[in-house]
């Protein structure tokens, strides 16, 4: 029953901070319940912990089941880091109604926990749901001056995957022997080719649009962009990762004979859409865009990989669920203190931060290496091994997708001189130390280097996962 | 031993930290003091670790796997052999000079900015050791990418000059197109072996797995990689931009190890390279090419470093074309030697500048040899010594790669020979420019002329006695001697097999381009002790004068249409074709959802009804089995 504390401790938080006001008390219980969770991600990676399992919708046949492995782990240990970061490092961030903000993010915690545990396909699209219906209240009420336009695209679009997503759901489950919603009969059901192209297609959609692959990308800047950084955080950070862990939980292991089917036209539109969201950030002048363009190009290097289909790409992708995760927490939270302080998002605007800041400074540009995937900083062993699949598959891809890695250099030290040298143009100059915020990159920058290093434990951790999908 | 190897290497980083986290505690003679002392003592444990080679041969040393996914793995694995030891030597040597040096030169510096100083420069010594001491090619990488991690850092290190943070960005990006090469071959052997290790890559077994067409590629792509480093064409345009550095830096990055580092790793996979007749031939050529262009641009550079950088880029060239054609022991050779006078050249125009209040343009030097004896001695040595006049190190060094040029192909020797030529008339057109003839400076500058402080002329004393002395690693057979160097490497490169000359022949060609060379250099002092180059006004000298244009030639064809590639699909493709599509089809189902149901506009519930509806009535028709409507049912009669 242990999993359970993954939804009840934020849930019961959220629900508590509904009726507390007092801002600075708000703010403890967020903190407090998201270490709690970080705590229990901590003690599930080092001891193993039994599934949960009971009845949950009879008429249906559906459980409430949560299991964890290795693919559940990885992604549970970096949204219980995430949220703590994020909390402390935006703690002193203007926020109206805060306790309310904090409420909502705390329930979309909630249902990314589920997302990563459910071992049942009914209780899988419920967290679904639940990790992305606050997200549209914080981006709407709490957003930027587009905010409305924005979040009505961002809230069709992955709705629209959702439901696509709901009725493959359906149509497995009435191809399920047994009957009912659970993992393990998903993997027994049986189709004709058709149908499984079909399946294949309706579950593809859904997470492509959520990681997003290009051309389906268009909501992701402008909600970046719009949303409060905070959620920015969690859209960017954790919330993708739903895509790619529903590709590689569900996708890959329900459907192989689709999935292999399909890899070279996904892998292709994959490595498209790398260098045209390489392309695309070498042109923008808002950071916060840059860094979505970026985060694009990065997942669709991951999704690439994953479609590449061998051992080796999935490793790298399932190291890099969590590298990219932290390295874009620390680029997010260095922007929003720029925003925050210096009052704009525009590169053209800010310069000097290496004179007025030095040490935040010194925290950007090495994570804007961790971001160009330097080696010894944690993304380069994931992007080796990814590289090293598509290699694997065909030299070609490797090479053309390899040709994001200068475009990200390009991009990524433009950004780097633009923010940080030069002379201190007067948005900088507004800028103060933020204490909690700098010591949250810290920390961060030291799983990096860190996991960077000494990537092993992030294999071993992985380890049943892979040999769950590759070993049969 | 392995404790040693692993001290050789944790020295500088923990200087790197020391400096680096304490940038704003210690006192700027505390960080220079270990800063320093750091890199000498790894320089010591070098010594140590050369002498165990000598004694007990290569070892190889493990700490613990990278990556290990169980199918694949890339050791932590730390290799010193004839090859490491003797890169490792050099670059602690080379780099404790250095620090010393930079610690009276950067003495303007504040504080905190003074450590971080030596913060990269110490990060740029544990990289650099981390690409020589690697077992494999990913450990090589590692350390690969990390110099240009701090030679980036190290360029743009006045952050507030922008051009100077061009000039830093510049050289990155195109190392990492560079490094983009070096992957992919890192790649094409994984798939092939399944390893990278040398121990397993460089054998018969290995080379037999491999096809002809294998090998090609991967030492193709292994030499894209060191073009980038190495400079060579057309990746070198970032070298001489990355002048915007302290001349320190320039010193010890871009002319004594960072820069080698191609060399050094086609050394060390020569077994694949000598497999690959067109990898060689691309090689020489290239090597051949760069060392001919740069040597033209060099003639006509004012700018004291300029000069340097460009005559770095073609003995570099120089390097190449010896790996080309086989001469490995030559080209390491030549690496060490270069090290040595290139290090000492930069070093003295370091002594210069400082001297001359940070004027670079030797047009208003000139006269320095009174005011600036140590500085001119050492900096005249040096000349001697690149123009390859015997018994000069570098005169051994490249004879040796000359004599394999020969016998390879006589034209690779003449080209080599009139590079040699244009050497030596650039080098003592700026020796004679700058320390020769009257003082054409300010009064001011003429009133602060002073020698260097001792840390600075320690360094190019010392540098200049192995500058001078340096050719007795190689002296050849030809001379009676018995070419200790190639001894040395013979565990890495094998026997020496170009011996096709006869001593006769040998002679001549040493004879031929050493009088070349002594000509030219004559010519140069001649002409310029008492004049300086005006602006060039013939064609050829202004094409030489603008670096061959080559820099508008990258930006015109290259950068600028990237560019406009780049606007074209932020402005057009994603704003119009892909968003269009996509708000299109939203504004669609708005339109016939108005139009139908009479429904207000923004009501969400409605659309998602509809497309649910839309979806459902598709799987109807597409399966004739009519499975959802029995779902439908048994959902609503249970």
């Amino acid at each position: 029953m242990f999993l359970l504390s993954f939804l009840i401790i934020p849930i019961v938080a959220a629900l508590a901070l509904l009726f507390i006001q007092h801002e600075k008390r708000a703010q403890d219980i967020a903190i407090v319940a998201s270490v709690a969770s970080l705590t229990a991600a901590v003690n599930i990676i080092l001891n193993n912990v039994p599934s949960v399992d009971f009845a949950w919708i009879p008429v249906l046949n559906s459980r409430f089941v949560l299991q964890v492995d290795g693919l559940a782990k990885i992604l549970i240990l970096l949204t219980a880091i995430s949220f703590p970061a994020i909390f402390i490092a935006t703690n002193k961030n203007q926020v109206a109604q805060k306790n309310i903000f904090l409420s909502l993010m705390l329930f979309t915690q909630a249902g990314l926990m589920g997302v990563f545990l459910a071992g049942d396909a009914l209780l899988f699209y419920f967290f679904w749901e639940l990790a992305l219906i606050p997200v549209y209240f914080l981006c709407s009420i709490w957003g930027g001056e587009k905010r409305i336009a924005v979040t009505f695209k961002f809230f069709i679009y992955t709705f629209l995957g959702s439901l696509l997503m709901l009725i493959g759901i359906i149509f497995v489950y009435m191809h399920t022997k047994e009957h009912n919603f659970l993992l393990s009969s998903f993997k027994t059901a049986s189709f004709n080719p058709a149908q499984q192209v079909l399946a294949f297609a309706l579950f593809f959609i859904a997470f492509a649009i959520k990681m997003p692959i290009f051309p389906l990308h268009t909501w992701q800047p402008d909600a970046y962009d719009q949303s409060p950084t905070a959620v920015t955080m969690v859209l960017s950070a954790v919330m993708v990762k739903m895509g790619l862990y529903g590709v590689l939980r569900w996708l890959m292991p329900l459907f192989p004979n689709a999935f292999s089917a399909h890899t070279n036209f996904v892998m292709v539109i994959s490595i498209i859409g790398i260098l045209y969201a390489s392309f695309l950030a070498i042109r923008q002048d808002n950071i916060k865009k840059l860094i979505a363009y970026s985060s694009i190009a990065h997942i669709g290097l991951m999704s690439a990989a994953i479609f590449a289909n061998n051992t080796i790409g999935t490793q790298g992708v399932l190291v890099q669920l969590f590298s990219h995760g932290i390295n874009v927490i620390g680029l997010w939270i260095i922007a929003d203190i720029i925003e925050q302080q210096a009052g704009t998002k525009l590169l053209s605007e800010m310069g000097g931060l290496a004179k007025k800041q030095p040490t935040l400074a010194i925290l950007l540009v090495a994570f804007s290496f961790a971001n160009i995937a330097l080696p010894l900083t944690n993304a380069f062993v994931g992007e080796f091994l990814m590289f090293n699949s598509l290699f694997q598959v065909n030299p070609w891809m490797a090479a053309t997708a390899g040709v994001s890695v200068v475009l990200a250099a390009i991009y990524t030290l433009n950004m780097v001189q633009k923010v940080a040298y030069g002379d201190v143009s007067t948005a900088i100059q507004k800028m103060s130390t933020n204490k909690p915020a700098q010591a949250v990159l810290i920390i961060l920058i030291i799983i990096v280097f860190v996991t960077g290093v000494y990537p092993q434990p992030l294999f071993d951790l992985t380890k049943d996962t892979l040999l769950q999908l590759f070993v049969k | 031993m392995k404790v040693i190897i692993a001290f050789i290497i944790l020295w500088p980083l923990v200087g790197f930290l020391f400096n680096g986290l304490g940038r704003n505690f210690w006192s700027k003679k505390v960080v220079a003091y270990k800063a320093t002392g750091f890199i000498l003592a790894s320089f010591i444990f070098s010594i140590l670790a050369f002498m165990n080679v000598q004694e007990q041969g290569a070892i190889t040393v493990h700490y613990f796997d990278f990556i290990n996914t169980g199918s694949f793995k890339i050791p932590f694995d730390f290799k010193v052999d004839a090859l490491s030891s003797l890169f490792l030597l050099v670059i602690t040597g080379v780099g404790t000079l250095i620090h010393l040096y930079s610690t009276a030169y950067m003495h303007e510096e504040e504080g905190p900015h003074y450590a971080r100083y030596f913060a990269y420069l110490n990060l740029f010594i544990f990289s650099m050791l981390l690409l020589v001491l690697g077992d494999n090619f990913v450990i090589m990488f590692i350390g690969w990418e990390g110099v240009g991690l701090c030679s980036y850092l190290l360029i743009g290190y006045w952050f507030s000059n922008a051009a100077f943070n061009y000039a830093a960005k510049k050289a990155f990006i195109m190392n990492r197109i560079g490094d983009l090469g070096f992957l992919l071959a890192i790649f094409w052997l994984i798939v092939k072996l399944g390893t990278v290790s040398y121990s397993e890559v460089f054998t018969a077994e290995s080379l037999a797995k491999l096809s002809s067409g294998d090998i090609t590629a991967i030492t193709l792509l292994l030499f894209v990689g060191a073009m980038g480093k190495s400079a060579q064409i057309p990746l070198f345009t970032w070298l001489p931009d990355a002048m915007a550095g302290p001349t320190p830096v320039s010193a010890l990055i871009h002319a004594a190890t960072m820069v080698t580092a191609g060399i050094y790793m086609i050394t060390r996979a020569n077994l694949l390279f000598s497999a690959s007749e067109l990898t060689q031939h691309v090689i020489a050529i290239v090597g051949i090419s760069t060392a001919l262009l740069s040597a033209t641009i060099a003639l006509k550079q004012n700018d004291i470093k300029k000069v340097l950088a460009y005559s770095t880029v073609s003995q570099l060239g120089y390097m190449f074309l010896g790996l080309g054609v086989g001469a490995y022991s030559g080209a390491v050779f030549h690496v060490i030697t270069h090290a040595f006078f290139k290090a000492l050249l930069f070093l003295g125009a370091g002594s210069v500048i400082h001297a001359m209040h940070h004027e670079q343009d030797i047009r208003k030097m000139g006269g320095l040899k009174a005011k600036l004896p140590i500085t001119h001695i050492t900096f005249l040595i040096a000349c001697i010594a690149i123009a390859g006049v015997p018994p000069f190190s570098g005169f051994f060094s490249k004879d040796e790669i000359l004599a394999a040029a020969f016998a390879k192909n006589p034209i690779y020797w003449a080209l080599g020979v009139i590079g040699a030529a244009m050497t030596a008339f650039y080098m003592f057109r700026l020796y004679a420019t700058t320390f020769l003839g009257q003082f054409r400076g300010s009064h001011e500058q003429e009133h602060h002329l002073h020698e260097s402080p001792i840390a600075m002329t320690l360094p190019l004393i010392l540098l200049a006695i192995a500058s001078a002395i340096a050719g007795a690693l190689g002296i050849p057979a030809l001379m009676g001697g018995n070419h200790w160097l190639s001894h040395q490497l013979i565990p890495i490169i094998g026997e020496a097999h170009e011996e096709h000359l006869s001593h006769e022949t040998e002679w001549i060609l040493m004879g031929v381009s050493v009088t070349i060379a002594v000509i030219a250099l004559l010519i140069a002092v001649n002409r310029y002790k008492k004049q300086t180059d005006q602006e060039p006004t013939t064609a050829l000298g202004k094409f030489f004068y603008n670096k061959w244009y080559i820099d508008e030639l990258y930006n015109n064809a290259i950068v600028e249409p990237l560019n406009k590639f780049a606007g074209f699909l932020k402005e057009i493709v994603e704003k119009k074709v892909i968003d269009g599509a996509v708000n299109g089809t939203g504004k669609l189902v708005q339109y016939s959802a108005r139009q139908i149901r009479l429904i207000q506009s923004g009501q969400v519930g409605y659309y998602i009804l509809f497309m649910v509806l839309a979806l459902v009535l598709m799987f109807v028709l597409w399966f004739n089995d009519l499975a959802i409507l029995r779902f439908l049912y048994q959902m609503t009669h249970k």
